[in-house]
């Protein structure tokens, strides 16, 4: 992408695109282009934050039994994990402004260690809902799901045993715990694979201190994800 | 293209590389935007297609042709596919990727690869589409109603519903990159007010795209794990609400319909100030209008659940702001109707396209106050009524539109100049074909015919006959637009720059077609849109 008019006075720097006037106008595009993204990130996810609303508010007593079911703890360690590598990712934007590539490398391998301890809790909290017949659709069982929020929802509803049936809507509270989380996780893989191939760029030395515009981004990305789970953590878990 | 890089040794954007590499890798938003051209067209014949087949059947009363089953097969198609690959796409694909950048003084969109992913990802999600119809179809309609989607159609539901996801996402980085081209990427002197009025109609749509589409991905993908998985979100029988469903979907699709119609009106408010050598009257209005358009239509999809459950005071609320969308839109209609008076008024094919527009998109416009007002809307609901309004709003209005924008920039895109001649006998005879296939269903969904089915009660016929001839017309009108505009292609005498005599910077300071980087020279804007006055637009070819 040579310019084949560069006829202007510019400095012209090896990392600006050809279609751009300078590097100003290029950072404050690509700047507007990742917010943009953000919005309609915010909209994706605000349909199902409606749907999560609706619901429980038709169901408060199924959104009450079923977070009881959740393991608070697990939950609560997960979003340490995660405001953990929120800070991980700040260090490597910190390092990346040095120009210390190396010091980035460490910081972008230690949030992703960080994203890998998510996801090890988040399987185990997934298997403990197959293993209790609490996946709706795919492997649900009315008795053993009755059984677990009898031993759990006894804060809930006066005491264990205290209910007989299932409580109308609880499938529905499920299904929408596991498309939440299971979009989240998803944005979390694909900034998986968006911070090894920024980590390539990096150790190919295609960044310096006054051009890092991918690491920057990576950490506004990976806040959102950051920011939607600490949305999900108290919606599915402790309301 | 071989041909023209002979006679034409001039370096422009079709003739800097032949190979189908160079199409397929291309970053320029040219061939992006013909590229789109290509495509769209192919899919918008599919659809048309789906709709002829369908028309026979609806000719006689009796069923004759096709089996129940099959006829909601093919309307499914239709809708589906001309809604999401056809009038979603078709302006920004094609005209905003060509002319954003040339219109703003740009040498590209702001991210040029992310302009060719979109099409890419139009493309994915086409193929899954298609895909669903070749495993043998869906009948659910465009709108994937929940349970009937979720719980009882076949399962290519699952395929059909995430070819519509993924091509969302086209829209939406299409939109992204509009709405930072135009915020960052204008020429020095290119203020906002003196942008031309068809970048104001697409920032507009990019906004919708922005905050609609991504609602739509999500409830798609909901109604597809549920089909999939047996998720229940909308499911009665696990609890949920279909009525939920009904809410997010038309939270995205009607607005959609302003992602439809609203680059149409920007392409309308070019070719009329063209053809009558005039300023588009009230321009701030104008520009202006379509913002409020797109903000407002973001606040009315109740009007499409006036009879679904619906507490009746939120049905009021939505009827009532339904009727504000009216405002912004006639002061479009009347500022147009202005810039006519007392222009120099030249009916060329583009201009001819505009005008049926404007006279249809009335119809549609003023029929769709009618099923605003609630009482009424009880009546008409689901009936012929309603599919006589949106295909004049759609076909009538965005098909014209967009037809009159491809008959005016076509000698900017490929440098030759059509046959005018019978270009004016396609825009006249695909719009009296137009009405005699949709203005029969205002009278049959008046009286009472439902939409929707096959075999209908008989007093119905002569409307649904006049329906089916008036189709095949409009066919015929088609199918000598496209002879016209592909024949055209072979013409070896070129248009020269600006064989309409327009203002714009894509007339007056790019070449027919326009050099790879759009302008030889950096530009400097120091004129308003419009300006007809201007001697400069005269004097060459």
């Amino acid at each position: 992408m040579s310019n084949a008019t560069s006829d202007h006075d510019h400095e012209h720097k090896p990392y600006q695109q050809h279609h751009f006037d300078d590097m100003q106008q290029q950072t404050q595009s690509t700047l507007l282009g990742i917010w943009l993204f953000m919005a309609q990130e915010i909209l994706f996810f605000g349909g199902m934050f409606a749907a999560y609303t609706i619901y429980r508010i038709l169901y408060p007593t199924a959104w009450a039994m079923g977070s009881a079911t959740q393991n608070i703890w697990l939950g609560m360690f997960n979003t340490i994990v995660l405001i953990g590598s929120s800070l991980s990712i700040v260090l490597a934007v910190h390092a990346a402004r040095q120009n210390q590539k190396w010091q980035v490398m460490k910081w972008f391998t230690i949030t992703m260690l960080l994203g890998l301890v998510f996801f090890g809790v988040k399987s185990v909290e997934y298997r403990a809902k197959w293993d209790h017949g609490l996946v709706p659709g795919l492997h649900w069982d009315d008795a053993h799901a009755l059984h677990t929020l009898q031993e759990h929802a006894g804060d809930v509803h006066g005491g264990e045993g205290a209910i007989t049936e299932l409580p109308e809507g609880i499938q529905l509270y499920y299904s929408l715990y596991f498309v939440m989380t299971g979009m989240h996780a998803l944005h979390m893989i694909i900034g998986f694979g968006l911070a090894i191939w920024i980590m390539i760029k990096n150790a190919r030395g295609c960044f310096n201190a006054e051009y890092y515009p991918h690491i920057e981004y990576f950490g506004l990305y990976w806040h959102f994800v950051d920011i939607v789970w600490i949305f999900l953590f108290p919606l599915l878990y402790l309301v | 293209m071989n041909d023209s890089a002979k006679t034409e040794p001039k370096l422009n954007y079709l003739n800097a590389g032949n190979t189908v590499k160079s199409w397929l890798f291309t970053v320029d938003h040219k061939r992006i935007g013909v590229m789109y051209l290509a495509s769209i067209v192919v899919f918008f014949l599919v659809g048309a297609c789906a709709a002829a087949l369908f028309r026979m059947e609806l000719a006689t009363a009796a069923p004759d042709v096709f089996s129940n089953d099959t006829y909601n097969k093919l309307f499914t198609m239709h809708g589906i596919i001309m809604v999401f690959f056809f009038l979603i796409p078709a302006v920004p694909g094609v005209l905003g990727n060509f002319l954003v950048p040339i219109m703003i003084g740009a040498k590209d969109v702001a991210f040029p690869r992310l302009n060719l992913a979109s099409w890419y990802i139009y493309m994915l999600g086409g193929s899954f589409t298609l895909a669903a119809v070749l495993l043998g179809g869906i009948d659910t309609g465009w709108t994937f109603y929940t349970p009937y989607s979720s719980v009882y159609a076949d399962s290519n539901v699952i395929l059909a519903g995430t070819g519509v996801f993924i091509t969302g996402f086209s829209s939406i980085l299409t939109g992204l990159n509009f709405i930072v081209t135009v915020h960052k990427m204008r020429a020095p002197g290119m203020r906002w007010m003196r942008l031309p009025l068809f970048i104001w109609a697409q920032y507009a749509t990019s906004i919708i795209n922005i905050l609609g589409t991504p609602v739509l991905a999500i409830t798609l993908l909901l109604v597809v794990f549920e089909r999939g998985f047996g998720f229940g979100i909308f499911d009665p029988a696990k609890g949920g609400d279909p009525v939920l469903y009904q809410h997010l979907f038309w939270f995205y699709s009607h607005p959609a319909v302003y992602i439809m119609i609203l680059p149409g009106f920007g392409v309308v408010s070019e070719v009329l100030a063209c053809f009558s050598r005039k300023r588009i009257y009230g321009y701030e209005f104008v520009a202006f209008s379509s913002l409020a358009i797109a903000a407002i239509g973001f606040f009315v999809w109740g009007h499409h659940m006036f009879t679904s459950s619906q507490s009746e005071y939120a049905a009021l609320i939505f009827s009532i702001l339904s009727f504000l969308v009216g405002i912004p839109t006639s002061i479009k209609i009347f500022n147009w109707t202005a810039t006519l008076y007392k222009g120099s008024i030249e009916l060329t094919a583009p201009m001819i396209y505009t005008l049926g527009f404007i006279g249809l998109f009335m119809v549609g416009g003023l029929t769709g106050l009618f099923l605003a007002t609630m009482a009424i809307n009880v009546h008409l609901h689901d009936t012929y009524f309603v599919v006589a309004h949106f295909h004049y709003v759609m076909v009538g209005g965005m098909m014209m539109a967009w037809l009159s924008g491809i008959h005016f920039w076509w000698p900017k895109m490929f440098g030759k100049m059509y046959n005018e001649f019978w270009a004016k006998v396609g825009a006249v005879v695909i719009f009296f074909g137009f009405n005699f296939t949709f203005f029969p269903q205002f009278i049959a969904g008046y009286m009472g015919m439902p939409r929707r089915y096959h075999v209908y009660d008989v007093a119905y016929q002569p409307f649904q006959m006049l329906s089916t001839a008036g189709a095949f017309f409009m066919g015929a009108g088609l199918i000598i637009c496209l002879v016209t505009l592909v024949a055209s292609l072979f013409r070896k005498e070129s248009c020269g720059s600006n064989p309409w005599k327009a203002t714009g910077l894509e007339w007056t300071t790019a070449d027919s077609p326009p050099h790879p980087h759009n302008f030889e020279a950096p530009v400097v804007v120091d004129v308003e849109a419009y300006d007809y006055t201007d001697e400069r637009i005269y004097q060459d070819a």
